[in-house]
C-alpha cells in the first residue's frame, strides 16, 4: 500500500504499535523537499493507511474539475462579452464552454462503477451529498449551455439564446467551485481540512483558464477584459493556495510534496506565466495564444495538484493520526 | 412530507421502531481465530481478495474493504498483560463497519443507495449503487470500498437478512470467545461499562471503550470496541469525525467564491466597458 507517491515519508518514522521492531525508516531527504513541520513521531498499524483511499482516476475526476471550471467561468464571460459587444469571443467561449461540459459529463460517467447506471445519479435530491447536488446542478446548467451555444451559431431565436446565455452565467460560478465542496466534504485531510480555501482556489484557477481560453480562440480586439481576468483569477487562485498552506499544518506537506508539489509548482509557474503574457503582449496574436495556452495548461496543473495531494494524504496515516491527536490534546486542555 | 424527506435522505437513525443493534467487539478475550473473518465470507458470498504474505503478524487480511468486511489486527508489543507473568503482549482485535450514527457514507452517497436500516445499521443496496466511490474517501475509518471487476461500493450489512428474522450476524455466532457480542445497542454499552471496570479491577488499566460515546464526532458507533491500547495502534482514528458536520461551512465558502467569481468578472467588465470604448 506504500505507493511510490506517499507524501514526504522521507522525514517520519513510524512507530508500528509498539515494540514490533517493524519500523519504517526515511529514505534520506530526498531532493528539494524540505520538512515544513518539525519530525513527528504518531503510532500506526503496520504504516497502513487509516482511510481508503478515492478509487477515483485522477484523469477523470481531476479532469472533471479542470473542465467543469472552464466551462463555467467561460459562461460568465461569455454573457459578459456578449453584453459589451464582443460577440465573436462570445461565441467562441459559449463553444468551449459547451465542449468542456461534455466533456466532463463524460469523464464523469466514464468514472463510474456501473456506468450504465448514470442515471441514477438523479434518483434523489440530497443536500448532504455534493455530488447530488452537483449532477442536479449540471441537468439544469447543460441545457442553458447547451442553448446558448447553438442558438449563437445558428442565429435562431435570439432572445432565447439571450435567456440561455444568461442562466449560463447565473448558474456558471457554481459549476465552477461547488467541485471544491465534493473533495472537501470527505475523510481526506489534504481535501477536508482546506474546505475553507479550497472553492477560491478553484473559482480563480476557473476564471484563469477560461480567460485562457478566450486568449487562444478569441480575436485580439475583443479579448480585453479577458486579459484584465486572467492576472485576476490567477492573483486569487496564488492567493488562496497560500493561505491554505499556512493553515494546514502538517497537512499542507501532502500539497508540497510528491506527485502533488511537482504540479502545483507546474501550475504556479505556468500561470503566473501566462497572466503576465496576456498582460504584456495580449495584443498581439501569438503571444496572447501562448499565454491563454499557460493559463490553460496552469490551470489544469492546479486541479491534478489539488487531486493527488488529497490522495496522497489519505494513503499516510500520519496525516489522518497527527492531526486528530492535536485536536484529542487540544481539547483535553 | 417534510418528515418523510427528512427522514428518508439525511443520515439519522430511523425514528425508533425496533431497537437500535449494535457490536460491542470485546478484543481482550479475541483469541486471532479469525472465524468471524471466515464466517462473514461464507455467508455473505464475499469473492476471495487475494492471498498475500505480508510479514504483518499473523494478519494477511491486511485492512478492510469491499471484499473483507471483518479484519483480525495482530500487534505484538514488549509490554506486560495485566498481572501476567510475561513481558510481552499480543493484541488481536476484530475490526468492522462501525454503522455510524451519523454516517459519512451514507450522507455523501448521491444515490440514495445508502441507506439507514430498521434497526439503526448502514447498508448498500446493490442495485442501485452505480460505483461513483463517493462513500469510499467520505468514511473516516477506511471501511467500505470498491469492488474490483464489480464497480460498486460494498461493506459490512450487519448481516441485514440474518437479523431481520431475528437471527445473531454470522461474526458474533462464530466467535468462540464472545469477543463479538451482538445486540441492542443500550445493553451493549451497559455490559461494556462493565467490562471495562472489571478489567480495570484486575489491573488492566489500559482498557478503554472505543467508539461507545455518543457525543463523539461520529455520533458514537452502532459498532464499537474494547481496545487495550491507543486506536491508532489498531488502525483506528483516535477522533473521527463525520466529514458533512463541516459541509455547511463548506456551501458557505462555495457560496462567497462563486459570487467573487460573477462579481469580479462583472466589475471587469464594467471597468473595460463597450468594446471600442477605449481599451
Amino acid at each position: 500500500m506504500n505507493g511510490p507517491d506517499t507524501g514526504g515519508e522521507d522525514m517520519r518514522e513510524a512507530r508500528v504499535g509498539e515494540g514490533t521492531g517493524r519500523r519504517r525508516r526515511g529514505r534520506g531527504g530526498r531532493r528539494g523537499e524540505k520538512a515544513m513541520v518539525p519530525e513527528a513521531e504518531f503510532t500506526s498499524y503496520y504504516g497502513k493507511p487509516i482511510l481508503n483511499p478515492p478509487v477515483w482516476k485522477a484523469f477523470d475526476v481531476a479532469g472533471y474539475f479542470f473542465l467543469g471550471g472552464l466551462a463555467g467561468a467561460g459562461s460568465v464571460l461569455a454573457a459578459g462579452a456578449g453584453l459589451t459587444g464582443r460577440p465573436r469571443v462570445a461565441r467562441a467561449l459559449k463553444i468551449s464552454s459547451l465542449a468542456a461540459l461534455g466533456g466532463s459529463t463524460a469523464a464523469l460517467i466514464h468514472d463510474l462503477g456501473r456506468p450504465e447506471r448514470f442515471v441514477n445519479m438523479l434518483r434523489v435530491m440530497k443536500p448532504t451529498s455534493p455530488m447530488s447536488m452537483g449532477s442536479w446542478l449540471l441537468a439544469a446548467y447543460g441545457p442553458a449551455v447547451g442553448a446558448a451555444a447553438v442558438l449563437d451559431v445558428t442565429g435562431w431565436w435570439p432572445r432565447l439564446g439571450r435567456a440561455a446565455t444568461a442562466g449560463a452565467a447565473a448558474l456558471g460560478p457554481a459549476v465552477a467551485t461547488y467541485t471544491a465542496v465534493l473533495a472537501a466534504d470527505t475523510a481526506v485531510p489534504a481535501w477536508h481540512e482546506a474546505h475553507r480555501e479550497l472553492p477560491f482556489v478553484f473559482a480563480g484557477s476557473a476564471t484563469a483558464a477560461a480567460s485562457g481560453m478566450a486568449l487562444v480562440a478569441g480575436p485580439v480586439g475583443e479579448t480585453g477584459p479577458m486579459r484584465t481576468a486572467a492576472v485576476l483569477g490567477t492573483a486569487l487562485e496564488l492567493a488562496a493556495s497560500k493561505a491554505l498552506e499556512r493553515r494546514l499544518g502538517i497537512v499542507a506537506e501532502a500539497y508540497a510534496t510528491g506527485r502533488a508539489g511537482r504540479l502545483l509548482r507546474a501550475a504556479e509557474i505556468l500561470s503566473v506565466a501566462g497572466a503576465a503574457g496576456a498582460v504584456f503582449g495580449g495584443r498581439r496574436r501569438a503571444v496572447a495564444a501562448l499565454g491563454g495556452a499557460a493559463l490553460l495548461a496552469g490551470s489544469a496543473c492546479t486541479r491534478f495538484g489539488v487531486f493527488h495531494a488529497g490522495t496522497q494524504s489519505a494513503r499516510d496515516p500520519k496525516y489522518t493520526v497527527i492531526p486528530q491527536r492535536e485536536r484529542l490534546r487540544a481539547a483535553a486542555g | 412530507m417534510g418528515s418523510l424527506v427528512g427522514r428518508n435522505l439525511l443520515a439519522d437513525a430511523e425514528p425508533g421502531t425496533a431497537p437500535r443493534m449494535g457490536f460491542f467487539t470485546d478484543t481482550s478475550v479475541c483469541i486471532g481465530c479469525k472465524a468471524c473473518e471466515v464466517a462473514c465470507k461464507e455467508w455473505n458470498a464475499v469473492p476471495e481478495d487475494g492471498l498475500e504474505f505480508t510479514g504483518m503478524s499473523y494478519d494477511n487480511t491486511q485492512g478492510l474493504g469491499a471484499d473483507t468486511w471483518r479484519h483480525v489486527a495482530f500487534i505484538e508489543q514488549d509490554k506486560p498483560m495485566g498481572q501476567a507473568d510475561s513481558d510481552m503482549r499480543w493484541l488481536m482485535a476484530s475490526d468492522v463497519c462501525k454503522h455510524c450514527t451519523r454516517a459519512g457514507c451514507l450522507d455523501v452517497c448521491p444515490t440514495g443507495s445508502l441507506f439507514r436500516t430498521e434497526f439503526g445499521t448502514v447498508v448498500v443496496q446493490e442495485d442501485i449503487c452505480n460505483g461513483c466511490g463517493y462513500c469510499i474517501p467520505a468514511c473516516p475509518y477506511g471501511v467500505i470500498d470498491q469492488r474490483k471487476g464489480d464497480g460498486r461500493a460494498w461493506k459490512c450489512t450487519m448481516c441485514y437478512d440474518r437479523i431481520g428474522v431475528g437471527m445473531e450476524p454470522a461474526c458474533a455466532k462464530a466467535c468462540p470467545t464472545d469477543s463479538i457480542q451482538y445486540g441492542p445497542l443500550d445493553e451493549l454499552r451497559e455490559r461494556a461499562a462493565m467490562r471495562v471496570d472489571q478489567l480495570h479491577e484486575l489491573g488492566v488499566d489500559e482498557a478503554r471503550l472505543y467508539g461507545h460515546d455518543p457525543d463523539d464526532g461520529v455520533g458514537g458507533d452502532g459498532a464499537f470496541f474494547l481496545l487495550l491500547d491507543e486506536p491508532e495502534v489498531y488502525g483506528l482514528p483516535p477522533d473521527p469525525v463525520v466529514t458533512t458536520r463541516d459541509l455547511p461551512s463548506m456551501w458557505r465558502h462555495a457560496g462567497m467564491a462563486a459570487a467573487t467569481l460573477l462579481g469580479g468578472l462583472a466589475a471587469v467588465f464594467a471597468v473595460h466597458g463597450r468594446a471600442g470604448g477605449g481599451r
